[in-house]
């Protein structure tokens, strides 16, 4: 199917080809023609953010909830610079997007044109590919090359950078069929005979762990249906990151919790003392491993990634398979199942028993109080106020964020959106609103930090635009507290410029935007006051104010390992020096 | 008279260079075929910046033209891990066909072009001129009282022919940085 049309015209057929009904976007001098095409179609449904990095967010997290790309649209200079953020954000979580940036026209570029700037230029570390079109014959491939490499191998952000002359010129439009990448080709089947290896490791454990990432949730449902079959089979404790989450029901027998530096006892301590370790989909970030020379010393390790530079860059692994989570574990299930191995029943019982003195330290429980919102009781009543609806939960990045991840529990993939790699604050709030596009009829709640949430707070104004209900449960405690739970940790209580002052009156605000404000600080009212939110059918921001000084355990601190972790009940000891507990090497990393 | 300084002999180290520890750094060359497109190479070195990976020499040019495609070597070092590392980052960038590990190909050739230029009078120039011939240099410029000589062969040989030229008389010298091919019938 070709056909003669404008650059323009181009962008929407390419749109419309690809499936891609939802685009995030701001309009601008350098993408008035594009603008115009939009208006001149119904299949394309724009949303017009209030802030580019708003748009990257929002289509970050229509992505990760639908498994779609996520595709927006922003004009040249300021446009462009906006969305580093959220495209650093989508490069680090692995999340497919397309971003359309316009450009000056091509005889004013380099030119220090009014709103130019060096799209490619400035987008080409924060993105996994970038095109500036330079031809309108270039234009339909680049425009369907760009979803492809978005969306295979790893997901990653994508650039489209088209000048204003491109879009205006008219040439001939190709489909995305035969779309065959010259040179980008990953590798999604994986090695047979190391899976057999891997399958005779696994047999051979008496201590095994599988350690699973955000690399099951991007291959799909089928790669987490999988797991859990093979979790299933073997009858091994699986942990995961904070990518993860969902992957592995958070009710099944076999789960630990999530591990790293907030993670549970349980789950940190198995990673530390296994014999056999089955990294899927994740990739041995630093917030995980903690100490590297300390990082499970015992341990052989398989690694399943589809991305070959994430074997062997931060741990040794004595097993690499490279391929798709998804094609990797169905080999490995029916491997396992046509062999049916002997494993050791015995050493398995023996690990688990273990596992289960790990799990008595309750490493999650806190301190309750009547007088006060405990921000962790306020996740629990949260989730079990909302687990039997069809809810997705987005996050800012903090305290809150953390006791979101150990506190809300997750059955199903795709549930859960947050900035895990970059940790980028403000991005809550607009990925709620891409979510919602995704999922109209769906509770869509952003579990925010009054810091975090007020960095991207203009998008009320989208979310009341395209009447979002998506709900904020603001944890307001009065602090940036991740940043004032380390200066206590590690600069002496001094809590420089970490008081959030001069905060807005969160309920006057919603109204001020014409959503619904809720405030509650009392416990008694929690419950109450959550229907309320719950039952509104408009966008609500509640503000949760809680206990100012809590902190978030269990940490592993810097510097240390995953079996020298902090507790609250240590912290609340009277006598620890809670200032002592990091030394001076670990102060220096971040 | 003094020759304008040059860099010392022993390499300076690289603001780059690998924190992962100064044990067991191995030199490598890296031949990368890539699609010769705007920003290619611009991916290719700023992911050496972006990583902290070090680059001792690089060479491009397109050898296809037809197809667009262009050859880049690179001399790159660290520890063996990190060396491992850069051919798989160098793999993630989308227009790259294929990377090879030249120092890992044993029989690889590698080559190196350079123009030493040498000023001198009397019996200077006629060490100069002997030196040249023993290096299989040849004279591209000549005037009465300078040279410019043409020299191939490996980084190693340039670098004693430069060494051997300073107190003669050593003005500037200009470098291709490395070209690597494999040995025998079978391309990389």
């Amino acid at each position: 199917m070709s056909k003669q049309m404008t650059g323009a015209e181009m962008v929407v057929e390419a749109l419309k080809d690809q499936g891609a009904d939802t685009l995030f976007g701001y309009p601008g001098g350098a993408v008035l023609p594009i603008y115009d095409a939009i208006f001149q179609q119904n299949f394309v449904k724009h949303v017009l953010v209030r802030h580019e990095q708003g748009a990257a967010h929002a289509a970050e997290g229509y992505a990760r909830s639908s498994g779609k790309v996520g595709v927006l649209l922003v004009t040249s200079g300021p446009g462009a610079t906006n969305t580093v953020t959220g495209l650093t954000d989508a490069l680090m979580d692995s999340i497919p997007l397309v971003c359309i940036t316009g450009q000056v026209p091509t005889h004013l570029i380099g030119s220090d044109a009014f709103q130019e700037c060096d799209t490619v230029g400035i987008t080409r570390h924060c993105t996994k590919h970038n095109y500036l079109v330079r031809s309108i014959e270039d234009l339909p491939r680049i425009l369907h090359e760009a979803f492809y490499v978005a969306s295979s191998g790893r997901p990653g952000p994508v650039v489209i950078d088209i000048p204003k002359d491109v879009q205006f010129a008219t040439g001939t439009y190709h489909g995305p069929k035969n779309i065959q990448h010259k040179t980008y080709q990953p590798q999604v089947k994986g090695d047979l005979a190391k899976i057999r290896h891997a399958v005779e490791m696994m047999a051979a454990a008496k201590k095994p762990v599988f350690y699973t990432g955000g690399g099951v949730i991007n291959s799909g449902p089928e790669a987490s249906a999988l797991l859990c079959e093979l979790v299933k089979l073997t009858g091994f404790p699986i942990t995961s990151t904070l990518m993860g989450l969902g992957a592995y029901p958070a009710s099944g027998s076999n789960w630990l919790g999530m591990l790293g530096m907030h993670g549970t006892y349980e789950a940190n301590h198995t990673m530390h003392d296994c014999d056999l370790m089955i990294a899927v989909g994740a990739r041995f970030d630093d917030r995980i491993t903690g100490r590297l020379d300390a990082f499970s010393p015992g341990s052989k390790k398989i690694h399943i990634d589809i991305d070959p530079s994430s074997i062997n860059k931060n741990v040794k692994v004595d097993l690499g398979v490279i391929g798709d989570v998804a094609h990797v574990l169905e080999d490995m299930v029916r491997i396992w199942r046509t062999s049916a191995p002997q494993v050791d029943a015995g050493a398995l019982k023996q690990w688990w028993k273990q596992i289960d003195t790990w799990r008595e330290r309750k490493s999650l429980a806190y301190r309750p109080s009547k007088e006060t919102i405990k921000p962790q009781h306020a996740i629990q009543r949260l989730y079990e106020l909302t687990k039997d609806r069809d809810t997705y939960i987005t996050t800012e990045v903090g305290q809150h964020q953390m006791w979101a991840a150990q506190h809300y529990h997750f059955e199903k993939p795709n549930r859960w959106m947050t900035s895990g790699g970059l940790g980028t604050m403000g991005y809550g709030l607009p990925a709620a609103i891409g979510v919602q596009m995704a999922h109209p009829q769906a509770l869509v709640i952003d579990i925010a930090g009054e810091a975090s949430v007020l960095m991207n707070m203009q998008e009320m104004s989208t979310a009341l635009q395209y009447r979002l209900p998506v709900k904020i449960f603001i944890l307001n405690n009065e602090y940036m507290g991740m940043v004032r739970q380390w200066q206590e940790l590690l600069h002496g209580g001094r809590y420089s410029e970490s008081y959030s002052e001069a905060l807005p009156d969160f309920v006057k605000l919603a109204e001020a935007y014409g959503a619904v404000g809720i405030r509650c600080s009392d416990p008694d009212k929690l419950d109450d006051a959550i229907m309320e939110m719950i039952n509104s059918p408009k966008a609500v921001i509640f503000d949760c104010v809680v206990e100012k000084a809590e902190n978030c355990f269990p940490m592993i601190p810097s510097g240390k390992a995953h079996n020298e972790m902090i507790l609250a009940e240590l912290s609340d000891d009277a006598g620890v020096e809670i200032g002592s507990i990091i030394d001076e090497r670990g102060k220096l990393l971040v | 008279m003094n020759a304008p300084t040059l860099n010392p002999p022993p390499p300076p180290p690289s603001p780059y260079s690998s924190a992962l520890g100064k044990a067991n750094i191995e030199q490598h060359t890296l031949s990368v075929l890539v699609d010769n497109e705007p920003g290619v190479l611009a991916r290719v070195v700023g992911l050496f910046s972006g990583r902290g990976y070090n680059i001792e020499s690089l060479t491009v040019a397109e050898v296809a033209h037809g197809e667009h495609l262009s050859r880049i070597t690179i001399v790159t070092s660290g520890p063996p891990e990190a060396i491992e590392q850069i051919g798989h980052q160098l793999e993630r960038l989308v227009p790259i066909h294929k990377v090879t590990d030249l120092t890992l190909h044993a029989r690889a050739i590698e080559r190196e072009l350079a123009m030493v230029k040498v000023r001198g009078k009397g019996d200077d120039r006629v060490e100069a001129l002997r030196l040249a011939d023993a290096f299989r240099a040849r004279v591209i410029d000549a005037t009465t009282e300078s040279f410019v000589f043409e020299l191939t062969g490996n980084a190693d040989k340039i670098d004693q022919f430069v060494e051997l030229m300073r107190p003669i008389g050593l003005v500037e010298v200009s470098r291709t940085g490395v070209a690597a091919i494999s040995r025998g019938p079978e391309p990389i």
